[in-house]
């Protein structure tokens, strides 16, 4: 059975300048369940922001496929709806009119009175309510266009929601609000979510499950890690979970050495791409003293 | 002791430089004149009129209320209110100009779309685009005949350029994030192309436009020149032949005031669709 979003065989390659080609990632696969909330961390450059236009529908990759709920990704849809890692706003909207020409477009039926009030809605659930909604993206903070930017994708509902580095430029504070009513409207929705960042404790915070990248060129999805704390979590409550820590460092370890050490490895051919699942659960009785550093072993293997 | 703001001081600068000017050239005009002593030649060839000679700016300035308290009289075919000619001309310049927009601005947008097109247009657009436009004038007037639209056909040709290539350059640098924001929301090509495209191209367009409108002016007043009849252009003509300069020196300002006038008003355009990225 396939998964809901199955990514197979994704390659990318770009020609890098020098009449040569650059493989930014090869054989790419991974699936995500309907419903699911993974998050992808890895490393500058490594082609997290290609891979969520190819997923997107926006860019073709060199060879490969993407299929969603059995249908393959041939080109944007509403239902797969992007936060851009530069938020991409039309500067001559006011900030209203860049949530609710989205509103809009999923929603050609409704009357604009009603149009505006949906917009409204999601754009006081960023915290950007009263005069603010009149502005200009261009007289906005860097923070508060990033919130713009959400605010437009949450509003449409797609039933895939693809986030680059959407809470980047948000202060620790808004950025804990906005992480809690991503949480509200995943739960309530049934959305499906696909998150790049670069904050391990968001990631942690947020993710049933963690894709890790090694570094480019040649970049693989290396590990699927499972975040083994149950919900609803609660950022100060999770780091006195006692997989927290196991996991957090499991996730350092890889991004400080083991990125770089398994990066460049071509796949032979016939060799499975999937990425290993590696599992920590120190709460689990059936844990031997063996399995403390599962991590390791699952590699090994 | 008051200080003045920089736009009062640069007003009064101004005001300063144009009476100087004004009393230079009219104290300059006396002395010429007792040089030009009418000849016999002069007194039957009209210029015995008191007009003869370059005019004061006092003159000019009588010249001006006589002609401007009565802008619309029709008195034949040669003399015609300065309103009637300059709304000749003013209506030749638009009908071309507006003409040339419905042709380059769709034009532009496929150009700036594909580069198909790009490449296969390029080469004819960089040959026809350096052509004095009143080079086309003995060809206008043989093959479409009519003196009245062969100008409003110079008008054409004069004024596609900047706007045909200016919204080329802007459509096709519209950011591709831009775009990318209206296929992640399914808008139709047309809707991408009104919501997105447009607005996002509207700056550079409108430059094109404020160009064109600055050249089509320029051009209407040599095109008149050369077909005659009626417009502000054949009337600077026309009173040059009558040896009349205070109407010259009078015309010649009524065109640079209705030039300003015309560009302001795209500029305003410019000031309302352009944004801050
Ligand atoms: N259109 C392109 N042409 C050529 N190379 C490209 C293109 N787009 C991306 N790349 C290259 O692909 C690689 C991955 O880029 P990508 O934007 O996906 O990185 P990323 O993982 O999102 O990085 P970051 O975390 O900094 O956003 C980079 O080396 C980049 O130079
Ligand atoms: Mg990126």
């Amino acid at each position: 059975m396939k998964p809901y979003l199955s990514i197979e065989n994704l390659t990318q390659k770009f020609p890098d300048g020098a009449g040569g080609e650059l493989t930014v990632f090869e054989n790419a696969t991974f699936g995500v369940e309907k419903g699911e909330f993974v998050v992808i961390l890895g490393h500058s450059g490594c082609g997290k922001s290609t891979i969520m236009n190819i997923l997107a529908g926006l860019a073709d990759p060199t060879s490969g496929v993407v299929v969603m709920d059995g249908q393959e990704v041939k080109g944007p849809s509403l239902d797969r709806g992007v936060v851009f890692q530069n938020y991409s706003l039309l500067p001559w909207l006011s900030t209203l009119k860049n949530v609710s020409f989205g509103v809009a477009a999923r929603h050609p039926e409704w009357t604009k009175a009603q149009v505006a009030e949906h917009s409204t809605k999601f754009l006081a659930m960023v915290g950007l309510e009263g005069d603010v909604i009149r502005r200009k993206p261009s007289q906005l903070s860097g923070g508060m266009r990033q919130r713009v930017s959400i605010a437009r994708a949450f509003a449409n509902h797609p039933k895939l929601l693809l986030l680059d580095e959407p809470f980047g430029a948000l202060d620790a504070l808004t950025r804990g609000t906005i992480q809690d009513e991503l949480l509200k409207i995943w739960g309530q929705m049934e959305q499906t979510v696909f998150m790049i960042t670069h904050d391990i404790d968001e990631a942690i915070l947020l993710a049933d499950r963690i894709l890790l990248m090694t570094n480019g060129p040649q970049a693989r999805v290396a590990e699927s890690v499972e975040i083994t704390i149950p919900r609803p979590r609660n950022r100060t409550e999770i780091v006195e979970h006692p997989n927290y820590y196991a996991i957090r460092n499991h996730l350092v370890q890889f991004l400080g050495k083991r990125s770089k050490e398994l990066s460049g490895q071509p796949t032979e051919p016939g060799q499975s791409n999937k990425p290993t699942t590696v599992r920590i659960d120190k709460t689990d009785p059936q844990d031997d003293p063996e399995d403390k550093r599962p991590a390791l072993r699952a590699v090994n293997s | 002791m008051f200080t003045l703001s920089l736009n009062q001081r640069a007003a009064l600068l101004s005001v300063v430089i144009l009476l100087v000017g004004l009393l230079v050239w009219e104290a300059a005009i006396p002395a010429q004149k007792a040089v030009g002593e009418l000849t016999e030649y002069e007194i039957l060839t009209g210029g015995g009129q008191p007009k003869a000679g370059v005019p004061a700016p006092s003159q000019v300035l009588v010249k001006a209320w006589e002609q401007l308290s009565d802008p619309f009289y029709d008195a034949g075919p040669n003399d015609k209110g300065i309103g009637i000619q300059i709304g000749y001309s003013i209506y030749r310049v638009l009908t071309g100009y507006f003409l040339a927009a419905l042709v380059a601005i769709p034009l532009g947008f496929l150009i700036g779309m594909s580069p198909v097109a790009y490449k296969a247009l390029n080469p004819f657009i960089q040959v026809l685009r350096p052509i004095s436009p009143l080079a086309w004038m003995p060809l206008a007037l043989f093959i479409i005949g009519d003196s009245e639209a062969s100008a409003i056909f110079v008008i054409f040709i004069c004024s596609i350029w900047p706007m045909l290539i200016n919204t080329a350059f802007g459509v096709a640098g519209v950011r591709e994030d831009w775009v990318n924001v209206a296929r992640t929301h399914e808008l139709g090509a047309f809707k991408t192309a009104f919501l997105v495209i447009l607005p996002a191209a509207a700056p550079t367009i409108v430059t094109g436009m404020r160009i064109s409108i600055g050249i089509a002016w320029l051009v209407i007043v040599a095109a008149e020149m050369l077909v005659g009849g009626t417009g502000i252009g054949y009337y600077v003509w026309n009173e040059w032949n009558n040896l009349d300069l205070t109407s010259v020196v009078f015309s010649i300002l009524m065109i640079g005031v209705v030039g300003m006038m015309l560009d302001s008003m795209f500029a305003y355009l410019q000031r309302r669709v352009t944004y801050v990225e």
